[in-house]
């Protein structure tokens, strides 16, 4: 792999992560952190959607007429959003039960969007397809960050196995409480803007 | 780059049939897969009510569980069992303020429910409002028509952690062994308390940031088991 392709990857990670940067995909940032398992299916399933959307709109990119590319964006982006939802009811029933109506959301994620117009549309498939694959990096790992604060200190679990020791627990005569409001949305923002912040102190970044 | 409006309208046109026919395609193929997931989630949750360990079964063995364990069958408003009509039959339609499920053939109401041999219990299906979702499950009562044996939720949108605890086995268990009568024969139900329960025999533990789900499993759990009570009391003088 070259300079130019790694350089692609790698930034969205963090120099230009999406949720931290850009502050895009928060939605679903706040709405599938609750549990390590929901949020790592639901990168799984961006990542297949951001990938393969920026690689068939850059196949596409010479041809889509440039007054209604937004709808040829958002057909593509759509049908494959309806597509992995499809195959996770018929293969992954359990978790698709959990994850609701996020993966449908997907479709309103602005980073695969924010990806097509501004990368796939310009460039060729095979750097289209390592943005796609940068981007997915860069949303799961906040996703994850997240979701492993929440679940461990919300729950006292991560995958559901029991971190925190059931003896410390209040119920059992020790002192501990799961911390509910990790549970909840206002949880996860505190943590995000927390991770926001450590970065931006990290690498000197200033909104303009 | 500029196309005219005729090559914008037959790419359109191309995209919209391509993206169309591949999900029809996907959605016809995967169809079946799908119901079959969502039947065996049922009775999957059938078998979890009355005491079986289904997280070590696949799809197959809960077929063949079910069809060895559970019977359907059919009852009338007071409480007979009516043979003619089998429980897929049913037309369900949900009262979408109350979550509340009734069953019709034809014009007539008629109540599902479950016998299940070995263990022996009584199963019915359960649903109502919680805080943000209708919650879906089953209850599983002994063969004294008194005695929990248990709850399961299969489907809800409750918050992870506060009202979504109602799928936790801690609170499911909790529900084994409550009474829905009183001493007097009179309906009592099981009531989620509001903190540590004080009545043993009709109340379980709540679940703490979760008042007006636990409040809706209390009410819901007492409006289905009045659909009922014309059976329950019948067989339970018997």
């Amino acid at each position: 792999m070259d300079k130019n392709s790694k350089a692609i990857i790698a930034d969205p990670l963090v120099d230009n992560n999406p949720i931290t940067k850009q502050i895009l995909g928060i939605c679903s940032a706040l709405a599938v952190t609750v549990k390590m398992e929901q949020a790592v299916v639901m990168t799984l399933a961006l990542t297949f959607v951001l990938v393969s959307s920026n690689i068939i709109i850059s196949l596409l990119r010479k041809g889509i007429p440039g007054k209604v590319r937004i709808i040829v964006q958002l057909t593509v982006i759509a049908s494959l959003v309806i597509l992995i939802d499809q195959v996770l009811k018929a293969y992954l029933y359990d978790i698709s039960k959990q994850l609701s109506v996020f993966v449908g959301l997907i479709i309103t994620n602005c980073i695969i969007m924010g990806r097509a117009e501004a990368f796939a549309m310009q460039n060729n498939i095979k750097d289209a397809m390592y943005d796609g694959f940068g981007n997915s990096f860069g949303y799961g790992l906040i996703l994850i960050i997240v979701a492993t604060f929440r679940e461990l200190f919300g729950s006292g679990t991560l995958f559901n196995l029991q971190i925190i020791p059931s003896w410390m627990y209040l119920e059992q005569g020790g002192w501990y409480v799961n911390n509910g409001l990790m549970l909840l949305a206002p949880g996860a923002f505190i943590i995000l803007g927390l991770i926001i912040w450590v970065q931006r102190s990290y690498t000197h970044f200033i909104e303009e | 780059m500029q196309h005219n409006n005729l090559y914008t309208f037959k790419f359109i046109s191309l995209i919209t049939i391509v993206a169309s026919f591949l999900l029809a395609l996907a959605s016809t193929q995967l169809k079946d897969r799908q119901e079959f997931n969502i039947e065996v989630d049922k009775k999957k949750n059938i078998l979890k009510c009355i005491g079986l360990d289904v997280a070590a079964m696949n799809a197959n063995t809960i077929i063949e569980e079910y069809h060895k364990r559970i019977q359907d069958v059919v009852l009338k408003q007071n409480g007979d069992r009516v043979n003619h009509i089998a429980s897929e039959d049913l037309e369900l339609v949900e009262n979408k303020s109350t979550g509340q499920i009734s069953y019709f053939y034809k014009e007539d109401e008629f109540l599902p429910a479950y016998l299940a041999s070995n263990p022996q219990a009584f199963i019915f299906p359960i649903s109502g409002k919680g805080l943000w979702s209708t919650l879906y499950g089953y209850l599983a009562l002994d063969m004294d028509l008194n005695t929990v044996k248990g709850i399961t939720f299969y489907k809800h949108g409750e918050t992870p952690g506060l009202g979504g605890e109602i799928e936790k086995k801690w609170f499911q268990e909790n529900f084994i062994g409550k009474k829905i009568f009183n001493d007097g024969g009179k309906l009592m139900s099981v009531s989620v308390a509001k903190g540590k329960a004080m009545d043993e025999n009709h109340e379980v533990d709540g679940i703490s940031g979760a008042t007006i789900t636990s409040k809706g499993v209390s009410d819901f759990l007492k409006n289905d088991l009045l659909r009922y009570i014309d059976f329950l009391t019948i067989h339970r003088s018997n």
